[in-house]
């Protein structure tokens, strides 16, 4: 399965993400006017994986602001993960927050309480 | 109309305003607000500049997305779906106040909308906010009615808002936003 690159830009996350090493990754801002059409392409790459995963699905999502817009298309993102869990696949995310930033960790826990994978929360040092 | 569009603007526009937009957004004008204002707040603690971002993203977002087309003949200021966004220091800590124009249907919603949000407290506001983000529905914009939501969660604060009649049925919606320093 080919890996899908995504450079960041001002408004949009990198996102990485790698069929053999199992490792997805969402890094910087999610504020695009309409996240549906740029979180298209991952959901569906998703959708594409699940039926051959990696033994270990490593889920790094380390975001700085997400708007409301693509806060649902991150849950459906977990979503995919979730079915690829449910199948009996090993799956992690790492929720990445700032020093201090409660939103952002509360915004973790808010998926983590929908989400059955176990998530981990990690606070970065400022 | 008896409510004078113009002379509230420029009320507001007399305060301690960091940064303002008129007219019909685009999504550059939105990148444009939000570099000009980073700029702005880069003395402000990260927690509260972080709040304000949010919230201000949300808010020139719903202009974006929601400001009514009004037809030529009775639109405001050349603007076919002309919004404002302003955000001012004063006493109380930070304001974000934004206008536009809605339609009735909108002005429906919002009113029950806002209200309920209102009522509720924080832990409340968390469980509205999950049962909409998890409830399957995409409104055609994403987000399906989060942003309010987000709003209220971030500032902690009510939104204060109020309607006035415009003309053909239009209403000017103005939100006010106070986030506590």
């Amino acid at each position: 399965m080919e890996s899908i690159s995504i450079a960041g830009t001002p408004k949009t996350p990198t996102v990485s993400l790698n069929a053999e090493t199992g490792k997805v990754e969402i890094k910087g801002r999610s504020i695009p006017e309409n996240s549906i059409e740029f979180y298209k392409p991952i959901v569906d790459w998703l959708e594409n994986y699940l039926s051959t995963p990696a033994a270990m699905t490593e889920v790094n999502i380390q975001l700085e602001y997400f708007n409301t817009s693509s806060s649902k298309c991150i849950l459906d993102v977990f979503k995919k993960l979730e079915a690829i869990y449910k199948s009996g696949n090993e799956v992690v995310i790492n929720w990445h927050y700032e020093e201090d930033d409660e939103d952002m960790l509360e915004a973790g826990e808010d998926y983590q309480s929908i989400i059955k994978i176990p998530f981990k929360m990690v606070e970065l040092e400022e | 109309m008896a409510f004078n569009i113009q002379q509230w603007i420029d009320t507001e526009l007399k305060k301690n305003v960091l940064f303002e937009f008129q007219g019909e957004i685009s999504s550059k004008d939105i990148t444009n607000f939000l570099d000009e204002i980073e700029v702005q707040l880069s003395e402000t603690s990260p927690k509260i500049k972080k709040k304000i971002y949010n919230v201000l993203v949300e808010c020139l977002q719903n202009l974006f997305h929601h400001s009514a087309t009004l037809p030529d003949s009775i639109k405001y200021k050349d603007a076919a779906k002309y919004g404002i966004c302003m955000i001012s220091e004063e006493e109380g800590g930070y304001y974000i106040t934004t206008g536009n124009f809605i339609t009735p249907k909108q002005k429906n919603f919002l009113q029950k909308h806002l209200t309920y949000i209102n009522s509720l407290n924080k832990e409340e506001l968390k469980t509205f906010y999950k049962e909409i983000l998890d409830n399957q529905e995409f409104s055609e914009k994403g987000g399906g009615g989060l942003g309010m939501i987000d709003i209220a969660r971030k500032s902690g604060s009510h939104l204060d808002f109020f309607f006035e009649p415009y003309t053909d049925g239009f209403d000017f919606f103005n939100l006010r936003i106070n986030i506590v320093e």
